[in-house]
């Protein structure tokens, strides 16, 4: 069960609107290495997780991206809500502008619409975590590429700690796979599936 | 088969949780209604008791309980998801 707190993890206060901006950044919200998909894939590879700390980081992770979610939004949100609409035609902001006006709606910066065919959950902890520290780096480059196309310091700033973030999810996804491996045969990780294969309330 | 107490006392929490849940939405829309606000803060109190008790008994609820100095009790299982509790 979740509760939901009425607090960005990160201060954000954007103060000039930029059409532009808005849409390059929405991408981190439903695009293809987006902060739904990631939240969304770990909190659906949990169940299949049979180790508890491994458990904890991808319930723990999960929910921390739910918040970048929100910054994310409140990113788009900031950089969108006092547009003119000169600035809506000129910005090539208008065909998102005609579904959505400047609601907040999960897409990538192409315009693709979010889907969940842009993450996995395999019921294999080895292979979910690889995944997941491949999507905490490709997280990594879009933040990367994002901050070369903007130049404004409220929104770099913002962007600076979800990037560093990635960064951390990275370093304790891999913490989580050598967690999963101390118990699996070393000569063979690969010979059963743990999220399968075992039951650890049954078996040992 | 019968409940055990850490299952017993779950079943109050998620009873109690469950009426503030419920409250919650209403409020949403009727926030200046008084026997509303009295039956929140009643369930409030109450599970305010509950959750000392279970999370002294059986351990954190939220990653912001946890009670020992030395260690990080968070990841000990049972996962809401497992069905034992």
């Amino acid at each position: 069960m979740w509760l939901y707190e009425k607090k960005l993890q990160y201060p954000i206060n954007i103060t000039k609107p930029d059409a532009r901006s808005a849409q390059i950044i929405l991408t981190q919200y439903g695009g293809p290495d987006g902060e739904l998909g990631a939240s969304m894939r770990y909190l659906s590879q949990r169940y299949t997780m049979p180790y508890k700390e491994p458990t904890a980081i991808l319930s723990d992770i999960g929910t921390e991206e739910l918040a970048h979610l929100e910054m994310v939004s409140t990113i788009v949100h900031q950089l969108t809500r006092n547009l003119s609409l000169e600035e809506i035609q000129e910005s090539g902001f208008a065909p998102y502008f005609v579904d959505h006006t400047v609601g907040i709606w999960p897409q990538a910066a192409s315009g693709t619409p979010f889907s969940s065919a842009t993450f996995q959950s395999t019921g294999d902890p080895i292979a979910d975590l690889n995944e997941d520290m491949a999507a905490e780096q490709k997280a990594r480059v879009t933040y990367d590429n994002i901050l070369r196309l903007i130049d404004n310091p409220e929104v770099i700033d913002p962007i600076r700690f979800l990037r560093e973030r990635e960064i951390v999810h990275y370093q304790r996804f891999g913490e989580a796979l050598r967690k999963v491996q101390d118990h699996l045969d070393e000569k063979n990780f690969y010979a059963i599936n743990p999220g399968f294969d075992l039951n650890p309330h049954q078996g040992k | 088969m019968a409940m055990t107490e850490q299952q017993n006392m779950m079943r109050r929490l998620q009873v109690q949780s469950f009426a503030l849940d419920d409250i919650r939405l209403y409020l949403d829309t009727h926030p200046d209604d008084q026997n509303a606000m009295a039956y929140y803060h009643k369930y409030l109190h109450l599970r305010e008791q509950t959750v000392a008790e279970y999370v002294k008994r059986f351990g954190p609820l939220n990653s912001l309980q946890v009670e020992s100095d030395s260690r990080w009790t968070w990841v000990d299982e049972p996962w809401p998801w497992e069905g034992s509790v």
